[in-house]
């Protein structure tokens, strides 16, 4: 009886508090929780900087829409959306501005040679950051706030470096890389794999994120006769290299990272896309339930497919989102904890965890071949985070 | 022998695009003095507006119609804009600018190249435009190297249209006209020579090889996109001064041996060297020759030594 009238009581309070709260200003209920994002958003791979930005944004309205309690207040999620154009340099300013904008957290960068120098910028202000960069490197450098989105090279590396050995059986390899730290760490891990497996790499050939002659190499790989050939780098070059290896008359494969299973490869490189293979962290969408429902939501938001990295995105926001929850505070140092030890399932694999160094501890990598102009999965392989 | 035979077709074709951009920035450059550097982004406008037009036509968007004759509309079409495009940039961004000292009117040209590409970005986006593989890719094996039909086409195109640049240029009045202009604008506006219709028929021109080259580039390597003017401006202004800024001979020669020195570059550094230096030096390759050029010959392997003029 009287636990039912202090209720009550509490309940008339609270009411009476609302409706004055509501009289004046009603934006004292909510908090706005700011979150930093940057990525390349001009330039040749702003494509993918709009991929990973529609994913984000994805996850924050629909945490928005979920009223979520933080520090006692209805948290708001709002993107603060920089354009790093994959420079190194930019990056650092930009991070330096996202710092100075007092966010509680970052998503962000996309490239590994822009997430890496900015990485440093963002432990020094204590914030976590969530980013899409592959490269080894970016979890390695002794920082607590680093965390991935997506798979190492280390891991991806060595699933490409496997299959075309074990699974194309090819012996002599030769490797092109666009001398980005994304597509040079890559093309390192799978020369380590390819080696360990017993194949031999024969040409190791550069080229840059910027070009689209690739004649000049491929007629120096082709005399060398390889069996296969792995490109670490974007769509953007990949398409292209694609045509011209089938123009000079190269029958050996062309194998890539996740970068080249897009659309954009497919659009570009034509009728010569066939028999090119690609890995991608993670398994189909489509074999996933929350895949599906992300792939719908995303449709509904967007009006189109999502890219390679919006699922990617999508899941690293929603970490963040899940650890503040679990906090139940937007503070830094409350929810760097949280998210350490997070565990849940997202729309690209049932079992999100992080390791100690903040790389995915279980991944699965999942090899892609393009048959009559469509990525059809080929094998998925399991590696597990070193 | 026959990776040389094919690394010198590789270059060749290459080097064909180059000399048709360079010739845009060396005609600008002997007549008023000025780098433009916006002409590698009316490159870019020409492969879009190319792109796109040969998308709707072939496409069964407006009407489906055979592969060479999209190309050849397209091209019509291109030319025309990307001239428009050069008449406006001179009209109003360089001749107010004319007497104004030539570092103005240089971060000019830098501005006007940031406008065109964002204006680009907004038209067509920020995804990569694929041109759509309408031709087939008809191969000629040729002592053991490839050759395509579509190489051969830009290969001989160029050709003849750099053929006739040199007989509008040294057999047609408006040619005299712009020689005069080279040589002394003043002078030249004494005798009566209209200085204005000659810098603009200049940009025209420039332009419209700009759409040509714009065409070829986006039809061998079936990508265009906003940024990829710069680039291919920065080769081919290289290839200008390589043989000489404002010497037509030396555009097109610039041109043909910065495609052939990249190609062997990347193609034989590495072996040469036992792996030291690999394909990653190939810029520094063509910058190394593009300096020791330089070093002997200040004014390019053509240019012609001329005294700083009153």
């Amino acid at each position: 009886m009287q636990t039912t009238t202090g209720f009550k009581l509490m309940a008339a309070a609270a009411a009476v508090a609302a409706g004055l709260a509501a009289g004046t200003a009603h934006a004292a209920d909510t908090k706005t929780i700011r979150l930093g994002f940057a990525a390349p958003l001009t330039g040749p791979q702003s494509h993918y900087g709009e991929d990973m930005k529609n994913g984000l944004e994805l996850a924050l309205e629909q945490a928005n829409a979920q009223n979520i309690q933080l520090d006692g207040k209805t948290a708001k999620f709002e993107l603060v959306s920089k354009d790093d154009q994959a420079d190194p340099r930019t990056a650092v300013q930009v991070a330096q501005q996202i710092v100075d904008e007092g966010v509680d957290g970052v998503l962000g960068h996309f490239n590994s040679g822009t997430t890496i120098p900015a990485s440093r910028v963002y432990n020094d202000a204590g914030l976590p950051q969530i980013a899409m960069a592959t490269s080894p490197e970016y979890t390695q450098q002794g920082y607590d706030t680093t965390f991935r989105m997506m798979t190492s090279d280390t891991q991806q590396g060595s699933a490409d470096g496997e299959f075309i050995v074990k699974e194309l059986g090819a012996r002599k390899i030769a490797l092109i890389d666009d001398r980005t730290a994304y597509g040079q760490g890559l093309a390192d891990q799978v020369a380590a794999a390819v080696k360990a497996n017993g194949g031999e790499i024969i040409a190791r050939e550069y080229t840059t994120d910027k070009a689209n002659d690739f004649t000049a190499i491929l007629t120096n790989i082709k005399d060398k006769q390889p069996d296969a050939i792995f490109f670490g780098g974007l769509d953007a070059q990949s398409g292209p290299m694609r045509r011209q290896m089938v123009r000079l008359g190269i029958k050996a494969p062309l194998v890539s990272g996740e970068m080249t299973r897009s659309d954009t490869f497919l659009k570009l490189a034509g009728d010569e896309a066939n028999g090119t293979y690609a890995s991608l962290a993670g398994v189909p969408l489509k074999q996933m339930a929350a895949g599906e429902k992300f792939e719908q939501a995303y449709k509904e938001r967007f009006k189109k497919d999502p890219g390679v990295y919006a699922p990617y995105a999508y899941d690293g926001a929603w970490n963040m989102i899940t650890a503040m929850k679990e906090a139940g505070s937007a503070k830094p140092e409350k929810y760097l904890p949280k998210l350490a030890s997070l565990q849940r399932s997202g729309a690209t694999s049932n079992n999100i965890a992080y390791d100690k160094n903040g790389d995915l501890k279980e991944i699965s990598v999942t090899i892609y071949e393009v048959k009559d102009g469509k990525w059809q999965m080929v094998k998925t392989m399991v590696s597990n985070a070193k | 022998m026959d990776i040389l035979l094919q690394q010198l077709i590789n270059g060749v074709t290459v080097g064909s695009v180059y000399a048709l951009v360079a010739l845009g920035y060396t005609m600008v450059y002997g007549i008023i003095g000025l780098i433009n550097f916006a002409h590698g982004d009316v490159v870019m406008v020409g492969a879009m507006i190319a792109t796109t037009l040969v998308v709707s036509l072939v496409g069964g968007g407006v009407a489906s119609m055979p592969a060479w004759l999209a190309v050849i509309v397209a091209l019509l079409l291109a030319i025309p804009a990307c001239m428009a495009l050069g008449w406006v940039a001179e009209r109003y961004a360089y001749r107010p600018l004319r007497r104004a000292p030539r570092l103005a009117a240089l971060i000019t040209a830098i501005g006007v190249s940031i406008i065109i590409q964002n204006l680009a970005m907004m038209i067509w986006g920020r995804n990569y435009l694929s041109f759509p593989h309408i031709i087939q890719p008809q191969i000629f094996e040729l002592g053991g190297a490839r050759i395509s039909l579509l190489q051969i086409i830009i290969i001989l195109a160029a050709t003849a249209i750099m053929a006739g640049l040199l007989l509008v240029v040294h057999r047609t009045r408006l040619g005299t006209a712009m020689r005069a202009t080279a040589q002394n604008r003043e002078v030249a506006g004494l005798m009566g020579v209209n200085i204005n219709t000659v810098i603009s028929a200049a940009f025209l021109i420039g332009s419209a090889l700009a759409a040509v080259a714009g065409v070829m580039v986006t039809t061998y390597y079936g990508v265009a996109q906003y940024t990829m003017g710069f680039m291919l401006g920065l080769k081919a202004f290289t290839a200008a001064v390589l043989g000489g800024i404002g010497n037509l001979g030396g555009a097109m020669l610039g041109g043909l041996l910065l495609g052939i020195i990249e190609s062997l570059g990347a193609g034989y550094i590495g072996d040469l060297t036992n792996g030291v230096f690999g394909s990653n030096y190939q810029d520094v390759f063509s910058f190394i020759v593009l300096i020791l050029v330089l070093v002997f010959r200040p004014s390019g392997l053509l240019g012609e030594r001329v005294g700083d003029r009153a």
